[in-house]
């Protein structure tokens, strides 16, 4: 299928080539790409290198975090230093080339791109189910239901995760500015009416109607992963899969001391594969946290992407700031106003007398329009109850914070 | 932007007339450079030799970058540049076919109904003339495929993450195929495809089905020595002394963390005003008095205080030399 008539020689063989390696570093580079770029290169492009990076460039990059990646497979890729000469001679017929096949060279861009890729499946093995005594008794999974996250034993964590996935999440609906057909009476519609009008000749009018179409409004979650938060904070991940299965957008990043967006990992379909790539690329799992420099980084460099003005975000911390709380409450006002509802889910609140004394809590709290606990499977069937309802938007929790 | 004139009658998509009043498209990537240039655009290599792409391969290109940096203005120059008319689809949350594409002139089939009435008229003609071109409104996306359009047009849709997603895959038909089917009707084709210019300021991520049909550019902002360049060109009476300040200022102020970076439609905007209050060199007291020109966030403001525009202008009285 290569136009071969366009690009003599053995350039459609090397673009081709580049663009498999550019699919393995994970760019979703598809041969209608790949034919475009053979289209393109013979108008523009084989002037110099800076051209033939942007044609290429233009054609196979598609969102503006992929170019760095790009940047660097061009590289390495087409790393000649006559590279425009050896453009020339590619594009020579055949029988003129005595190049050697680029095979050797490839193996190793590709190893030293992604030399973690290949052995990636083997890391993750289906974890060992505990097949035969996975039906516990009725009590014991009332049990489950109350028991702590942190002080369940492995093979309870594990029961518990299995029970996680009967949730039934549903999310309250939008409208937005869209409208569908309606069978009840709202506003007319105007064109279907006139269309079904002109089916009877015009003598009747069978009245169409229109209401406004509802979305199911984005999700993000971002979840502390420091030390003192990590098991409830797993179990949040597994909570996120499950929610972005069911129906919403649902964008995730991890935090301790710095963010880390883990939504391209949850994609896929395995909870567990899912979750383990999530826990080995985030580098700080388990470390310190610093809450205010990551909701800053949250707040500029994605918040106006991923939030529009519909989203609800969980953010699960125990907010033990111990630095800059002045900068906490000024990163989670303006968080607060880029959203539609904060709920904020907190592990601490599993003690009954807990006093929000904290500095760092008493930033955050003024800045919620929710505040749950997050320690057990209740406490979820819970919060899915609560995603599923309109928010009860003015009350705020500053009556258990307020001194 | 509806057309006004109903005169096309019977079957009007098939025939029309060929778009050959156009000029000729521009035979190098220097020679779109230098078109661009000429209507005081001031783009880089990589920028033109894109534009020179989608025009030669007919393919729509897809502009992505901060606001300010020369999205919307680069679908404008080539407009002139190539002497033809532009149509600008500007997005909404809740545009709509109705909106983008074409609406049915409800109030004149409405008469029509009324008249036939009177005139006992076969009720299938009925149906059959209701739906022709005399009741068709245009909307900017037909419009720019009309084919009895002597020049295609420059289509401008500007802004996309600013629609809903839904309306993206009204899109794909147009991108594609420079065609949009009306169901009542048939299918309208453009004879010459019109020029594509899509922007968006990535508020939110285009849905890649989109992205596939178009070349695909990241608009950054431009080095010191364009960004001069486009003071120059863009407000000829600022001083020269006093552009080299500016540029070097708002290019120290791009390194700053700050949640909106001020873009070339800022940095010129600011330039006129500082030409306007009669300022020849930067100082302190004027570059606070006019920082709103450059910053949008009531934070940024903030965050470059006093101390930090007296450091900025240092360096930039430096660096202008």
């Amino acid at each position: 299928m290569l136009p071969s008539g366009q690009t003599p020689g053995r350039l459609a063989e090397n673009v081709l080539h580049f663009a498999r390696v550019l699919r393995t570093a994970g760019l979703p580079v598809g041969s209608d790409r790949v034919m475009l770029a053979l289209q393109a290169l013979p108008v523009a492009g084989l002037e110099g290198k800076a051209d033939f990076h942007a044609v290429l460039s233009a054609c196979f990059v598609s969102r503006h975090e992929q170019q760095a990646l790009f940047d660097q497979a061009f590289t390495l890729y087409w790393r000649d230093p006559d590279l425009a000469g050896r453009m020339r001679a590619l594009l020579l017929p055949r029988v003129n080339t005595n190049t050697p096949p680029p095979v050797k060279e490839n193996r190793r861009l590709g190893d030293a791109l992604f030399p973690s890729t290949r052995d990636a499946p083997a890391k993750a093995p289906p974890p060992a189910e505990i097949e035969l005594e996975a039906t516990l008794t009725a009590s014991s999974q009332e049990r489950l239901q109350k028991a702590d996250f942190e002080t369940m034993s492995n093979e309870e964590f594990r029961e518990a995760l299995r029970l996680l996935t009967r949730l039934k999440p549903a999310f309250e609906p939008l409208p937005t500015r869209r409208r569908a057909a309606s069978p009840r009476p709202g506003r007319l519609d105007v064109r279907a009416t006139l269309r079904a009008a002109g089916r009877v000749g015009g003598d009747w009018l069978p009245l169409r109607h229109s209401a406004p179409r509802t979305v199911v409004p984005p999700l993000v979650v971002l979840a502390d992963v420091s030390g003192s938060m990590a098991r409830y904070s797993r179990m949040l991940l597994h909570f996120a899969h499950l929610l972005g299965q069911a129906g919403p957008k649902v964008e995730t990043f991890a935090f301790g001391t710095r963010l880390t967006r883990l939504t391209p990992l949850l994609r896929q379909r395995d909870v567990d594969v899912a979750v383990a790539q999530c826990t080995a690329s985030v580098k700080d799992w388990s470390g310190g946290t610093r809450i205010a420099h990551s909701l800053h980084d949250f707040n500029r460099l994605w918040a106006r992407r991923v939030l529009g003005s519909r989203a609800t975000v969980l953010l699960v911390s125990d907010g033990l700031e111990h630095e800059a709380a002045e900068d906490l409450a000024f990163e989670m006002e303006r968080l607060h106003k880029s959203c539609r509802r904060l709920v904020w889910l907190n592990p601490l609140l599993r003690f009954e007398a807990f006093q929000p004394k904290a500095r760092g809590i008493r930033a955050m709290l003024p800045h919620v329009d929710d505040f749950r606990p997050v320690h057990n499977l209740a406490s979820l069937q819970q919060l899915v109850d609560a995603l599923a309802q309109a928010p009860a938007r003015r009350v705020r929790p500053q009556a258990l914070g307020a001194p | 932007m509806p057309s006004a004139d109903g005169t096309l009658t019977g079957l009007p998509l098939a025939e029309g007339a060929a778009g050959s009043g156009a000029a000729p498209l521009p035979a190098s990537i220097d020679a779109l450079a230098a078109a661009l240039a000429a209507q005081d655009y001031v783009a880089d290599r990589r920028l033109a030799t894109v534009v020179y792409l989608a025009l030669k391969l007919g393919r729509p290109l897809f502009l992505e970058g901060e606001p300010g940096t020369g999205k919307t203005e680069i679908a404008r120059t080539l407009a002139a540049a190539l002497g033809r008319p532009l149509i600008r689809l500007q997005c909404h949350e809740g545009l709509d076919l109705a909106g983008a594409a074409y609406e049915w002139n409800y109030a004149r089939q409405m008469l029509e109904i009324r008249l036939a009435e009177g005139a006992a008229e076969d009720r299938a003609a009925l149906a059959a003339r209701l739906f022709t071109d005399t009741f068709l409104v245009k909307r900017a996306l037909l419009d720019a495929i009309d084919p009895a359009r002597p020049v295609p047009p420059v289509l401008l849709i500007d802004e996309l993450d600013r629609a809903d997603e839904p309306f993206e895959a009204f899109l794909l038909e147009v991108l594609a195929d420079f065609q949009i089917t009306i169901p009542e009707m048939g299918t309208v084709k453009a004879i010459t495809p019109p020029i594509v210019v899509l922007t968006s300021n990535r508020t939110r991520e285009v849905h890649d089905a989109v992205k596939r049909r178009c070349l695909y550019h990241w608009v950054g902002f431009p080095d010191a020595a364009r960004e001069l360049e486009i003071l120059r060109r863009k407000v000829p009476g600022a001083p020269e002394r006093l552009a080299r300040e500016i540029v070097a200022f708002v290019q120290r102020l791009r390194e700053i963390e700050l949640y909106k970076l001020p873009g070339v439609a800022e940095t010129i905007e600011w330039t006129r005003a500082l030409r306007e209050l009669d300022t020849v060199v930067l100082d302190p007291e004027v570059v606070q008095n006019t920082l709103g020109l450059l910053l949008k966030y009531q934070d940024d403001i903030a965050r470059v205080g006093a101390d930090e525009v007296a450091r900025l202008i240092e360096q930039a009285r430096a660096a202008a030399g």
